[in-house]
C-alpha cells in the first residue's frame, strides 16, 4: 500500500490519460472523440499540478505573513495550467463547432461513414 | 470489426503504460524540488508586489505568455464565429417560453454571478483567482441568462467593443512599460503595501482587462453556439 500511496497522483492522472486515449483511438463517434479530448486535457493538468506537489504543502499564497515559504508548492505548474484550462476550452469550443458543421453537411456523426475522409 | 480495433487499441495503451510506468518511477512524488519556483516564492513579494505567487509568475514574469494566451482565446473565438456563421437556418427554433419562477430566478440570480466575478478578478493578486476565472464566472451568468430568460439577448456590437478595448489595454500598458523602462510589461507603477488591494502595480489593471476580455469572449462563444447553430 505504500506504492500506492506514494504515487495515487500519477496513477490518477495516467489513469485518465490512457482512459482518454482509449476512447479517442476506438470510439468512432465524433462527440464521444471530443468528449475524450477533454478528459485527456484534464489528465494532462491534474500531471502538470501533482509535479509541483508537496507533501503538507500550503497554496503559494502569502495572505498571511507567518507563512512558511519552504512549505509553499511550486507556483510555476499552477501558472501553466491557468494557461492550458483557457486553451482547452477554446480548442473544445471549436471542435464542437466543426462538429455542428460536419453533422450538418453529412447527416451523421459516425467517422465510418464518412466517406470523402481521407485517412 | 469493433473487437479488432479495441484489442489494438489497448495493445497501444499498454505499450504507452509501460513506458510511463518505467520513466516516472524514477520522479519522486511530493518532496520539495530545487527549481525555479524556489526563486519565485522568495523573491516574488518583493519584486512584484502581489501576494498570490501564481499571478505574480501568470502576469508578471510571464506576461508575454500571457499576451500569447489571450491571443490563442480571442483566434479560437474568432474562427467559431467564422465556422457556425455559415450556416443558414432553415427551419426556425421552437421556443418553448419558461415558466415565471425560472426567469425571475435567473434574473434575480444574474447580478449577484456578476458581482462574483468582479470580486474575483479583483482580488486576483490577493486570493485564489483572477481574471481567467472571474471571466469564466461572468460568462457563466450569462449562460445562465440565455438558458433560463429566453427573450433577452446580449448586444454582440457591444460586446466586441468591451473586447477589443481590454485587449488594446492589455497591450497599451505593456508598451508603456517599454517606454519607461525599456522593455516590455514591466511593472512601473509603485508596488504599495503587499495583501492591500491597491498592490502589486500593474497586476490588477492587467488582470482587470484580462477579466473583461475573457468573459466577453466566451458570452461571444455561448452566443455563437446557441443562436447559430
Amino acid at each position: 500500500m505504500n506504492f500506492l500511496s506514494d504515487y495515487i497522483y500519477y496513477i490518477g492522472s495516467f489513469g485518465l490519460i490512457l482512459i482518454a486515449l482509449f476512447i479517442i483511438i476506438t470510439r468512432h463517434n465524433l462527440i464521444k472523440k471530443i468528449i475524450g479530448l477533454s478528459i485527456l486535457a484534464t489528465g494532462v493538468n491534474l500531471l502538470l499540478i501533482t509535479v509541483g506537489f508537496i507533501k503538507e504543502g500550503t497554496a503559494p499564497i502569502f495572505s498571511n505573513p507567518n507563512l512558511d515559504p519552504q512549505s509553499m508548492v511550486d507556483p510555476v505548474p499552477q501558472a501553466l495550467v491557468l494557461t492550458a484550462i483557457v486553451i482547452s476550452v477554446a480548442v473544445l469550443a471549436m471542435a464542437l463547432s466543426l462538429a455542428i458543421r460536419l453533422y450538418q453537411h453529412y447527416k451523421t456523426l459516425d467517422m465510418r461513414k464518412i466517406k470523402e475522409q481521407k485517412w | 470489426m469493433r473487437n479488432i480495433s479495441n484489442i489494438i487499441g489497448l495493445i497501444l495503451l499498454f505499450i504507452i503504460a509501460f513506458a510511463v510506468v518505467l520513466s516516472v518511477i524514477w520522479i519522486p512524488f511530493g518532496v520539495p524540488k530545487e527549481t525555479v519556483g524556489d526563486y519565485y516564492i522568495n523573491e516574488g513579494i518583493d519584486e512584484t508586489g502581489a501576494a498570490n505567487i501564481v499571478t505574480s509568475v501568470v502576469l508578471n514574469y510571464r506576461g508575454y505568455d500571457t499576451l500569447g494566451e489571450v491571443t490563442i482565446l480571442l483566434i479560437a473565438a474568432v474562427g467559431l464565429g467564422a465556422i457556425l456563421a455559415t450556416i443558414k437556418r432553415k427551419t426556425k427554433k421552437k421556443v418553448v417560453p419558461s415558466s415565471a419562477v425560472l426567469s425571475t430566478g435567473c434574473k434575480f440570480l444574474f447580478p449577484f454571478i456578476m458581482l462574483f466575478g468582479s470580486y474575483i478578478f479583483l482580488h486576483g493578486h490577493l486570493t485564489p483567482g483572477g481574471g481567467f476565472q472571474g471571466g469564466a464566472i461572468i460568462a457563466s451568468g450569462y449562460l445562465l441568462v440565455y438558458l433560463g430568460c429566453e427573450k433577452k439577448k446580449i448586444n454582440r456590437n457591444r460586446f466586441k467593443i468591451a473586447e477589443s478595448l481590454a485587449g488594446l489595454t492589455f497591450v497599451i500598458i505593456g508598451l508603456l512599460g517599454l517606454v519607461f523602462g525599456g522593455y516590455f510589461l514591466l511593472n512601473f507603477l509603485p508596488k504599495g503595501i503587499p495583501n492591500t488591494l491597491l498592490s502589486a502595480g500593474i497586476i490588477p489593471i492587467i488582470y482587470i482587462a484580462i477579466g473583461f476580455k475573457v468573459g466577453s469572449e466566451l458570452t461571444g462563444v455561448i452566443d455563437n453556439l446557441i443562436e447559430e447553430s
